[in-house]
């Protein structure tokens, strides 16, 4: 058996900060458990946590008496079913979800009450089941938790708006053959603070797809996690953010390939705009000895629009088998290209006008990718009023 | 009628002078062909007057119909009527080609082209460079290859319909019967719009197809000779030699 460790940009254009080439010091077996009290309180200097504002969060570092009112909107259609319940109370509690951080493991212990989301098996939803949580104050814990029968289809829109402050786990179960796309929008007011580990376990030959879009609130840190339980699995994981002035948008995503012939493929596009604009993200891929067969490929892509933002971008593949199809990885942050400003202007097309269109042609690949149209329409337009408030 | 004045332009990149003084006039009608070795300067005269940002005009000026051109923004200076078909076309990625042409054309023309008309006219100038319909849906440049992309400049040339283009080796890496297209696109563009072009290339082959009134000859920074369709077949046959000595020892 062949063991590699490939760590850092394979592709590596500029970079403006972070860690610079090397590695997450993410060790290929990563702690989880329940037990909330098993991790350390968050500080800068703890692996995990050491690119978040842990000051800001210190809130969720302990148990908290929930208080938070959120107003719920659901759209289910037939062949779906979405009720509330006590999340231990379901057969599927704890199937996907290991908690790799203290506050998912708070999350998991003290949530009372979360959705149990289900589509029946052979079921093609007619149309997205849509979930649109609308936060009204006070902070709060939430476990979801979310079952897609064998060769069922059906796609799952989460729709964050409102004040929220959360703490959130969502457990994905993707039955054999199924096909599952979640689109989780992060549109908040100023002021709110979302944690969410999506931790989905993707059947054999199932699909799974994972689209997270942040645009609002002050800090969204989410960890998708993907595990297969059977050989032929697909995973697909896409993201989009525009972090303006003073936001924090954080992605830590681990794909875990523990079975053969399975592939992940992972897209992130960030832009930053305004003063202490941050984006972050992690990327971790493994393939274990047993994962033969395996394809992944993982981008991530940052554009820096002003001075005084910050990215990060940290790539990690560790790959413990030989026979594997193909893995790799690509990161690159950069400004804008002048050159395609200047091509653009040369074309009568005036400066402003001219990023504006670089901008959403940067977005262009992941947004035609989501392929949940009235998803894609409301992005389009939010990237548009982000850039008019961006004045770029 | 218009016209493209070029006094005494002195151009540096980096410190190093490439444009030691660059006289030329084009006017509407007229064609102009530029040539000369490789890294005298010609890309770098296109660039300038183009406004591209890594040239440092350090002397001279440059006109159209008397306004300065050199105070205007890259923008601004299209909008005036010039155009620059780019040696190397760059891609812009996910910009697709149908938007970014409706785009420029609307700041070129102040207004939005009525859209039953435009896109009849787009078609119908993409059938006359053989560009394929699918190219619509595709990014600026975006994987196009090296012929496509000069012929995708001249398809702009057509829409846009500037007062006087540059065409900066828009010949260099075209199939014969691409040759022949895109020269009838420039023709075209000349005869339906009286567009004054100075067409720089290293070929005179170009030049049986879009006949220059003049050719004048590039070397280290600055025009050294000027004349007639012959003076091509001249520099074909004999190269560049009688001008200097060769590039490297000039200091
Ligand atoms: N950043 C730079 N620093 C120094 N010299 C430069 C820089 N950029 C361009 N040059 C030089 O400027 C000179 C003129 O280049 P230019 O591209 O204008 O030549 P050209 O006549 O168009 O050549 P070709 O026929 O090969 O297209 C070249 O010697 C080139 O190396
Ligand atoms: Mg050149």
């Amino acid at each position: 058996m062949a063991t590699l460790i490939q760590s850092g940009p394979a592709e590596h254009e500029v970079s403006l900060s972070g860690p610079g080439a090397q590695t997450t010091g993410s060790p290929a077996e990563r702690f989880t458990s329940r037990e909330p009290e098993a991790f350390e309180v968050p500080s800068s200097r703890d692996e995990v946590w050491r690119f978040s504002p842990v000051d800001r969060l210190r809130p969720f570092f302990e148990v908290f008496e929930p208080d938070g009112v959120i107003q719920a909107d659901n759209t289910v259609p037939d062949g779906a079913h979405v009720d509330v319940v006590e999340p231990s109370s379901t057969a599927a509690f704890g199937r996907a979800l290991e908690p790799a951080d203290r506050v998912s493991a708070l999350a998991m212990a003290n949530a009372t009450r979360g959705l149990h989301v289900r589509v029946d098996a052979n079921a093609e939803l007619s149309e997205p089941i849509v979930l649109v949580r609308k936060g009204i104050s006070g902070r709060s814990y939430g476990h979801h938790v979310v079952e897609v029968g064998a060769n069922a289809r059906a796609t799952l829109v989460l729709d964050h708006v409102g004040e929220i402050q959360i703490a959130a786990n969502m457990e994905i179960v993707v039955g054999e053959g199924a096909q599952l796309s979640i689109v989780a929008i992060n549109d908040c007011e100023p002021g709110s603070i979302q944690l969410s580990s999506y931790a989905a376990m993707v059947g054999r030959d199932a699909t799974y797809r994972h689209i997270n879009v942040s645009l609002g609130g002050d800090i969204v840190r989410i960890v998708p996690t993907v595990r297969f339980s059977g050989r032929g699995g697909r995973a697909e994981l896409l993201g989009l953010s525009f972090a303006g002035p003073g936001q924090h948008f954080e992605t830590r995503l681990f794909v875990d390939h523990g079975e053969p012939d399975c592939s992940s493929d992972v897209l992130y596009k960030n832009a930053l705009e305004g003063e202490n604009a941050r984006t972050v993200w992690i990327g971790d891929v493994r393939i274990r000895p047993e994962a033969t067969g395996t394809q992944t490929f993982e981008l991530n892509r940052n554009l820096v629009l002003t001075d005084g933002a910050r990215t990060d971008s940290v790539p990690n593949l560790e790959i413990e088998t030989g026979e594997i199809l193909r893995a790799g990885h690509a990161s690159a942050s950069g400004r804008f290209d002048d050159l395609q400003l200047f091509y653009l202007q040369s074309r009568g097309i005036p400066a402003d006008e001219a990023r504006r269109l670089v901008v959403r042609g940067f977005f262009a690949e992941v947004v035609n990718r989501i392929g949940v149209p009235q998803v894609q329409d409301r992005l389009l337009a939010a990237i548009e009023d982000e850039l008019m408030r961006a004045g770029t | 009628m218009s016209t493209l004045q070029v006094r005494d332009l002195r151009v540096s990149v980096e410190d190093t002078e490439i444009l030691k003084g660059v006289d030329l006039t084009v006017s509407s009608g007229e064609t102009h062909a530029l040539m000369g070795p490789n890294g005298s300067g010609k890309s770098t005269l296109a660039y300038s007057i183009a406004g591209h940002p890594k040239y440092t005009v350090t002397g001279g000026t440059v006109t159209l119909d008397g306004e300065d051109v050199l105070s205007m923004k890259i923008d601004e200076r299209a909008r005036a009527g010039l155009f620059l078909a780019m040696q190397y076309p760059v891609e812009v990625p996910g910009v697709s080609t149908s938007n970014f042409l409706r785009t420029a054309v609307t700041a070129i023309r102040g207004e939005a082209p009525k859209l039953r008309t435009w896109v009849k006219d787009v078609n119908a100038a993409m059938a006359e460079l053989d560009i394929e319909s699918s190219f619509s849906e595709r990014g600026v440049n975006e994987g196009f290859s090296g012929g496509e992309k000069k012929r995708y400049e001249i398809l702009q040339l057509a829409l846009l319909k500037p007062k006087i283009a540059i065409l900066d080796e828009t010949d260099s890496g075209l199939d014969v019967d691409a040759l022949r297209t895109v020269s009838r696109g420039v023709n075209s563009a000349r005869e339906s719009t009286d567009l004054g072009v100075l067409l720089i290339t290293h070929y005179p082959r170009i030049l049986q197809y879009i006949r220059p009134d003049v050719v004048h000859v590039f070397y280290h920074g600055r025009i050294v000779e000027t004349g007639g369709a012959e003076l091509a077949d001249r520099i074909e046959a004999e190269g560049y030699v009688r001008f200097g000595e060769p590039k490297e020892a000039v200091s």
